[in-house]
């Protein structure tokens, strides 16, 4: 915003540079963020925005040779202390709070009030009502933070920040785990905490928050800064050819024909339930199809896979692959079955980071492929992950490589080739591209494609609904549990962004409802 | 934890990692094997230089017969706490099985039947804990602290709270022969550790140990039984302890509920840990658990090689595990960044 020049920034950082032993995260970047101004950071994973961050907010510290100033003023940030005097304060993707102790005890948090040697309990929750109630918190100060959402944590971190008067904000993707209702009130949020001047520095990959919210975007790569680009000169084209550093044309693949590779019904759910979250779910997933199921967080996407897949138990329905039931308990009788589940959640269900790539690749197949006594076989166990590391070009040093030490991509690919080694029939992918930078992402697009031209059923549950109208053949989106609509294939209707909204949000229910 | 700590880090270190080797990769892995070795060689060395005998074949052998014991314990616990888990109850489990040995030894003509008791024993209440930590689900540490207290009242009771003795012990030689110069208690541990080994590193049992002690809903949902393989590493724990109760009654041609292996479960675990295997699971080797219980006897053998009075010998030990771990830990965050 050219209003801003004339002001003075709050915060400027030239030529930092930070050296790990052996790397470089990050050479001479440079970022200037004014008051009042909410400044994206963006780059692919690995890009050194977290780095960048942590230097900040004094978890790291720069190389010499760097400067930073705040109202113009140099300052030197030695540790995370130094950083909250200057107003400084990180919301991380992980949250800080104790979930056993009050919200009021959480704000206060290493500044509690105190009357003699006892904790002041009454005053500290006195003490916060204001920025609960200005942030527009539906709870109060004696509330445990064990008994709030996602969401309402989030508003009590950023309650901490604030009533510590902070000036310079940092969000990491503070949207990951919300559903959009609650997206869109972070968002007013965040506008209204700018229009009180403070300045945001927020972080994301997702490109339609970027443009709801940025008035300036720096871009960041391998390290380096690669620029920025005004409000007015935001395109998405622009922001990806930074990122990458070249042009990613055909960012989604779709080069199998619907029409063409779809083939006949191979798993069918009927009326299956759980009762919980999954109220009785009907849906056909044919060969060579990529079905995707959205909706809004909570609507039992997730609980629906993880039923399927036996992690979770169903109490009604049936399910047939090919035609036939089968009956499926747990997540063994589902592999056997030929059903395999990409979980959601990668770092906590998912990779075994500690574990190297191989072992990682050869988990589900060892016991198939295995000798006579559960001797495992190691010649085949070596093909396989030097076959899947190159058909699914994953970047890793050895095989021997520990899984932890690979980028969100990269451990992605290492997950999804675990699965493919059983050659499944059907493939359950839940959020396959969360946390993965933009560059893999277009990679796993390709990857699901081929996957459908060889036949196998896809189905892909996600919250990104340019990626879900990018890949899908047809879109069930579920709502409180049910499948409340279908967009695309034989419906006839177009596989859209507002379509699919449409039903997610129980638009169609409501005018219905207003018709009756 | 740990790994996920360091994940923010090393996502920009990838770039220079993918220059890294294989063969860089592999020396990584073999140092953090080889482990705690260096500090072994070097207390062997330090007695060796202090006391002059202490490097000699009788004295080496008698270290070797001292750490058998504990070896067979700490690979059993080297699973146990692969899983993330722990057993506290060794200890008991070998007196009560001793005892069984020892019960079992006086059978007229069938007197060998005495390890067989003592293992089935010992396989018996391993199974027990396994039960209760895989079947209900209960929390390790309680369930084998209670084992702790009542296998050794049943060690006691098995024996009307005597000593029970058979100086015609027919399976004596276990703990007083040789084989070819090597003694039995050192063949027999030797072989536990190949077996182990064999297990974790060459069988699917192995890499679903490690995948359930890295991340047990990983594993649930890439189709491993967690049940299955935590009954199994209990039940193993119980039946090496049996084990170590059968070489300790041949030994001793004698088993006495109320003090035989008291307090053998620290020298277990601190084996283990001294070994460089997490005490939150997924990482670990039985060779660094074979160093670690070498440290331990070689440590007691040395110091009192030295003289030094037995009130010394357990705070220099303490010392040196803390110290040989503090050290371990200090190494590896270094160079893991590397």
């Amino acid at each position: 915003m050219s209003e801003n020049k004339a002001k003075t920034p709050i915060l400027e950082m030239f030529n930092i540079s930070k050296t790990f032993p052996g790397v470089k995260a990050l050479q001479n970047v440079q970022l200037t963020v004014y008051p009042g101004e909410i400044h994206s950071l963006m780059g692919e994973n690995g890009a050194g925005k977290s780095t960048l961050m942590k230097v900040l907010s004094g978890a790291y510290q720069a190389d010499a040779g760097g400067e930073i100033r705040i109202d113009g003023q140099a300052v030197t940030i030695n540790n995370p202390i130094d950083a909250k005097e200057y107003g400084i304060a990180v919301i991380y993707q992980e949250l800080s709070l104790s979930p056993n102790l009050t919200v009021a005890e959480n704000i206060y948090m290493g500044r509690e009030l105190k009357k003699g040697l006892m904790i002041d309990r009454r005053s500290m929750e006195l003490g916060c009502v204001d920025v609960l109630e200005k942030l527009g918190a539906s709870f109060g100060p004696t509330t445990r933070v064990a008994d709030l959402s996602i969401a309402e944590r989030q508003l009590v971190e950023i309650s901490r920040a604030i009533h510590a008067n902070a000036r310079i904000l940092v969000m990491d993707e503070p949207t990951t785990a919300l559903s959009s209702r609650e997206t869109d009130m972070m968002f007013a949020l965040i506008k209204k905490l700018k229009s009180e001047g403070l300045a945001i520095i927020y972080i994301s990959h997702r490109m339609n928050e970027i443009y709801e919210l940025s008035d300036r975007v720096s871009v960041m790569r391998d390290g380096t800064y690669v620029g920025q680009l005004s409000r007015e000169e935001l395109s998405s084209e622009r922001l990806v050819k930074m990122m990458v550093g070249r042009d990613i044309s055909g960012f989604y693949t779709k080069d199998h024909d619907a029409k063409g590779s779809r083939g006949k019904v191979i798993f069918e759910a009927r009326r299956l339930r759980d009762d919980k979250a999954v109220k009785e779910c009907d849906f056909a997933l044919h060969q060579g199809e990529v079905l995707c199921i959205a909706g809004l967080v909570g609507s039992g996407r997730t609980e629906l896979a993880r039923l399927i897949f036996g992690a979770d138990q169903k109490t009604g329905g049936k399910m047939l692959i090919d035609g036939k039931e089968i009956n499926i308990r747990d997540p063994r009788q589902a592999l056997d079955a030929g059903i395999v589940y990409l979980t959601e959640d990668r770092k906590a269900q998912g990779v075994f980071l500690d574990m190297s790539v191989h072992d990682n690749l050869n988990l589900i197949v060892c016991s198939r492929d295995a000798r006579k006594g559960g001797i495992l076989d190691r010649t085949k166990a070596e093909n396989r992950s030097r076959s899947a590391i190159k058909n699914l070009a994953i970047r890793v040093a050895s095989p021997r490589s520990e899984v932890g030490k690979l980028s969100g991509g990269n451990q992605q690919k290492v997950l999804l080739s675990r699965l493919l080694e059983t050659e499944p029939k059907v493939l359950i992918l839940d959020e396959p591209t969360r946390g993965v930078d933009v560059g893999a992402k277009s990679e796993i697009y390709k990857i699901i494609d081929d996957l459908v031209q060889s036949g196998i059923g896809i189905i892909v549950i996600s919250s990104e609904l340019p990626e879900v109208v990018g890949i899908a053949d047809r879109v069930l989106v579920m709502r409180d549990g049910i499948i409340g609509g279908e967009v695309g294939g034989p419906t006839g209707m177009e596989i859209t962004q507002e379509n699919i909204m449409h039903f997610a949000t129980g638009a169609n229910v409501e005018a219905e409802e207003k018709r009756i | 934890m740990q790994s996920s700590n360091s994940t923010n880090e090393t996502t920009a270190s990838t770039n220079t990692l993918q220059g890294l080797s294989d063969h860089k990769q592999r020396v990584q892995n073999f140092i953090r094997i080889v482990g705690m070795l260096p500090v072994l060689i070097i207390l062997c060395i330090g007695f060796e230089l202090l006391t002059d005998r202490f490097m000699s074949w009788q004295n080496i052998s008698i270290v070797a017969q001292q750490a058998s014991i504990n070896i067979v314990l700490a690979a059993g616990m080297t699973f146990v706490i692969l899983t993330g888990g722990i057993d506290l109850s060794v200890g008991s489990i070998l007196a009560a099985s001793a005892m069984v040995a020892m019960i079992c030894s006086k059978i007229p003509n069938f007197g060998m039947i005495g390890i067989l008791g003592g293992l089935a024993a010992g396989l018996v209440l391993g199974l027990f804990n396994g039960s209760l930590i895989a079947g209900l689900r209960l929390p390790p540490f309680i369930v084998t602290l209670g084992g702790l207290t009542a296998m050794r009242g049943i060690a006691r009771l098995a024996g009307n709270d005597t000593t029970v003795f058979n100086p015609e012990l027919p399976f004596a030689f276990i703990g007083n022969e040789s084989l070819f110069g090597v003694p039995w208690l050192v063949i027999i541990a030797f072989s536990v550790v190949i077996i182990s080994w064999f297990i974790l590193k060459r069988t699917v049992l192995g890499i679903h140990i490690y995948a359930v002690g890295g991340n047990e809903d990983a594993a649930r949902l890439s189709g491993i039984k967690v049940w299955k393989v935590l009954l199994f590493v209990y039940s193993l724990s119980g039946l090496l302890s049996g084990l170590g109760g059968v070489m300790s009654a041949a030994r001793l041609y004698a088993a006495n509920g109320i003090q035989l292996g008291v307090a053998y479960e620290l020298d277990a675990i601190a084996a283990v840990i001294l070994g460089g295997t997490s005490f939150v699971g997924g990482i670990g080797t039985i060779w660094g658990t074979l160093i670690g219980a070498l440290i331990i006897a070689v440590l007691s053998n040395g110091l009192i090689l030295l003289g030094v009075s037995d009130v010394w010998q357990f705070i220099i030990k303490g010392g040196v595990i803390i110290g040989a771990v503090a050290l371990d830990r200090y190494r590896l965050s270094t160079s893991g960044k590397g």
